[in-house]
């Protein structure tokens, strides 16, 4: 007897088993699934982008011999004391609460290594990154969790967080397992409950008051030190415009692939903007307003290697900063720890449940043995080390293309692999002289 | 003695650096300040010891971030009022617009008209004391020190409350999510006793009823899902 035929037993591309694996869960728990990291689906990226090099019309620099500055100063609009960075690249603003306190102490020391400056987050400052941070920047929030105004005066820039690229428009929630006595007492907070952070700050609503509201941090403080504005990837062309006209000396802007300590999956995942596709609009409202250069401009969300940097600065801006990368550099998600991730049903490199408190790398947790795990000293080298490269990477793409300062580096500079990347970064499509929306076509 | 500057003739950042020098002084000083005509941010980031009349009415966060000092604005005051204080006294003698004392950690803020909405926004240790009326939504994500309302409540008072107590004389329009009425036990007589005699207010605490958190949104719970 001939055996009829049969298919083959075929998934479905709608219904994947990671698709159905999130029904089960749902339906089993009754809540979203809250996770730490970025946006985990692939989005148009600085990887579609290519470099053209120098070639008949434009002679390169030598390689380790030609100087190729990476200096950049911030806050240069209004402040007293602008912020002198060596390289850049700065380290993004990560919670106390959701980073232990010898993790911050490790940014710090890895930030001040290489010459750049270190952010507070929500939670409020702690000795440990103030102590090892040459340059420090304050963190001023929704929840003010911690917020105080000797902080502010010791502080080396104030940044006014009006949004996430994880979460535009969303606030935090630290789970109550992260809540120790030292957490608790920073947020004026019963410990072990869960603390939300407000989506919206509490005193001010709108871009007229925020600038009364930068006044008044002005005073507090002098007029001395440099006010950013955070801003998540939503509509970065008005948002950029808006914090220009609020009084920002400098915009930090985080597209969607930012990193965040615990935010609800479906929110990572579906609101807000790819970072490459928020870059030219922002920079594109500056020039409208006269303020490119004047105003500066730090991207962030998903850089990891000196192409992303270099990039990011030929679209313009004037830094970038790191989040998720600097943790891999400490020790976050490393293979060392493969047993015990699988332990808590994951494995290295994925491993996102970062508001549970039980990173084996001692990274994201408040318990006392697993922080004992990370050792602020080595671990602080190691974020040097890969700033430096960071830096350097970036440098021999600058020189590579000819320029003798990395800010040198534009848009002319580029090509994109996708008909995406080239509508996002307003650059020709490989081998064209085309973008989509390029005026006259 | 106090020494008088004038907003007329000196602009906003002489006032101010003037005031937080002589704060950081501890001299205890006492200063004037004549025709605010509602600017904003004045004196405001005092750290230390001293003593300030504003004759006139102010805009935005007037005595923001106040340590110490003793502040008081013989007019109204505008949104923000006192917003992060830290201690020391701020008075208002005529209304305060939205959001007074958001986010204030310690210190007295004492409001002898109405207070508008968001009074008391997210404080975190702050006592105040309106001798008036509150607007809507105060109280929102209040964590710590206590709110005394002689008059009436509005809307959606202690709205996603956490362990800030409130004492309202007059009635409230509505409580917020997780907010109840609670038992008034001694020690809240006594606490009121205080507060209503720091602020000067002429008021019996038995009149008072008391509200504070249900405590159900501490920890996520699905079936208290519709309350988020
Ligand atoms: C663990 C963690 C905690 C964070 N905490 C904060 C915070 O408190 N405030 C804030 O503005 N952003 C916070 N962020 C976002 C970062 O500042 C930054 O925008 C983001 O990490 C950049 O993207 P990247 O992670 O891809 O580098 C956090 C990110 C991470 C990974």
């Amino acid at each position: 007897m001939e055996k009829t035929p049969q298919t083959e037993p075929r998934q479905s591309w709608t219904f994947s088993n990671d698709v159905n694996s999130e029904i089960r869960r749902a339906a089993a728990t009754g809540i979203y699934d809250i996770r730490g990291g970025g946006a985990k689906r692939r989005v148009p990226h600085f990887d579609d982008l290519l470099f053209l090099g120098a070639s008949m019309s434009r002679y390169p620099l030598e390689g380790y011999r030609e100087k190729c500055e990476t200096s950049v100063t911030l806050g240069t609009r209004f402040a007293k004391k602008p912020i002198e960075l060596k390289i850049p690249v700065t380290i993004a603003g990560m919670s106390f609460g959701s980073l232990s306190g010898p993790a911050k102490e490790a940014l710090g020391r890895g930030a001040t290594m290489a010459g750049t400056s270190t952010t507070t987050g929500d939670g409020g400052m702690t000795e440990e990154e103030r102590g090892h941070s040459e340059m420090l920047v304050y963190q001023y929030l929704p929840s003010r969790y911690g917020m105080n105004p000797d902080d502010l005066r010791r502080a080396d820039a104030i940044e006014v967080v009006v949004g996430q690229g994880a979460k535009p428009g969303g606030g935090g929630m630290l789970l109550g397992q992260k809540i120790t006595e030292r957490v608790a007492g920073m947020r004026d907070l019963p410990e072990g409950i869960d603390q939300r952070s407000a989506c919206r700050h509490p005193d001010w609503t709108g871009p007229d008051d925020l600038e009364i509201k930068i006044l008044e941090l002005r005073e507090i403080t002098n007029w001395e030190k440099p006010i950013y504005i955070k801003i998540g990837g939503a509509r970065p062309y008005y948002d950029t415009a808006l914090a220009v006209k609020a009084g920002a000396d400098v915009i930090v802007l985080d597209g969607m692939q930012g990193g965040t300590a615990a935010t609800q999956d479906v929110f990572i995942e579906h609101v807000g903007q790819p970072t490459l596709a928020c870059i030219r609009p922002a920079v594109q409202a500056l020039q409208d307003l006269g303020m490119h250069r004047e105003v500066q401009l730090v991207v962030s969300g998903g850089i990891r290697t000196g192409a992303d940097v270099a990039k990011a600065l030929a679209l313009g801006a004037d830094a970038v900063s790191i989040g998720t990368a600097a943790l891999v550099a400490l020790g976050d998600n490393d293979p060392k720890w493969e047993a015990e991730y699988q332990k808590l049903g994951t494995t290295t490199g994925a491993y996102d449940d970062w508001h549970e408190g039980l990173d084996p790398a001692g990274i994201t947790t408040q318990d006392p043995e697993l922080m004992a795990r990370l050792d602020p000293e080595a671990a602080g080298r190691r974020l040097r080390n890969y700033l430096n490269v960071l830096t350097l990477e970036c440098q021999t793409l600058a020189r590579a293309c000819g320029h003798n300062h990395v800010h040198n580096l534009e848009p002319e500079d580029l090509c994109a692999l996708t008909m995406e990347a080239a509508a996002m970064a307003q650059v020709p499509l490989a081998g064209t002289n085309w973008y989509p929306g390029k005026p006259g076509f | 003695m106090s020494t008088t500057l004038n907003m007329t003739e000196i602009n906003l950042r002489e006032v101010n650096s003037t005031l937080q020098d002589a704060a950081k002084a501890q001299a205890n000083a006492a200063y004037v300040i004549e025709n605010p005509r509602g600017s904003h941010a004045v004196a405001c980031g005092l750290d230390g010891p001293l003593t300030v009349t504003v004759k006139g009415s102010t805009g935005y966060y007037c005595a923001g971030m106040n340590k110490e000092a003793a502040i008081t604005v013989e007019g109204s005051a505008g949104p923000g009022v006192a917003e992060n204080m830290m201690s020391g006294v701020v008075t208002i003698e005529g209304d305060a617009s939205q959001y007074a004392g958001a986010t204030g950690h310690g210190g007295l803020l004492n409001i002898k008209g109405n207070a508008s909405s968001r009074c008391g926004i997210s404080m975190k240790g702050i006592d105040i004391v309106v001798h008036g009326n509150i607007g809507h939504m105060s109280a929102f994500m209040a964590q710590k020190g206590n709110l005394v309302v002689l008059g009436d409540a509005g809307d959606a008072l202690g709205d996603s409350l956490y362990e800030a107590r409130l004492f309202v004389r007059g009635t409230v329009k509505s409580l917020g999510a997780d907010c109840i009425e609670k038992e008034m036990r001694p020690e809240h007589i006594a606490l009121l006793t205080e507060l209503l005699e720091k602020a000067g207010a002429d008021a019996k605490p038995e009149e008072f009823k008391r509200y504070g958190s249900a405590r159900k949104l501490y920890n996520f719970n699905i079936d208290h899902a519709d309350a988020y």
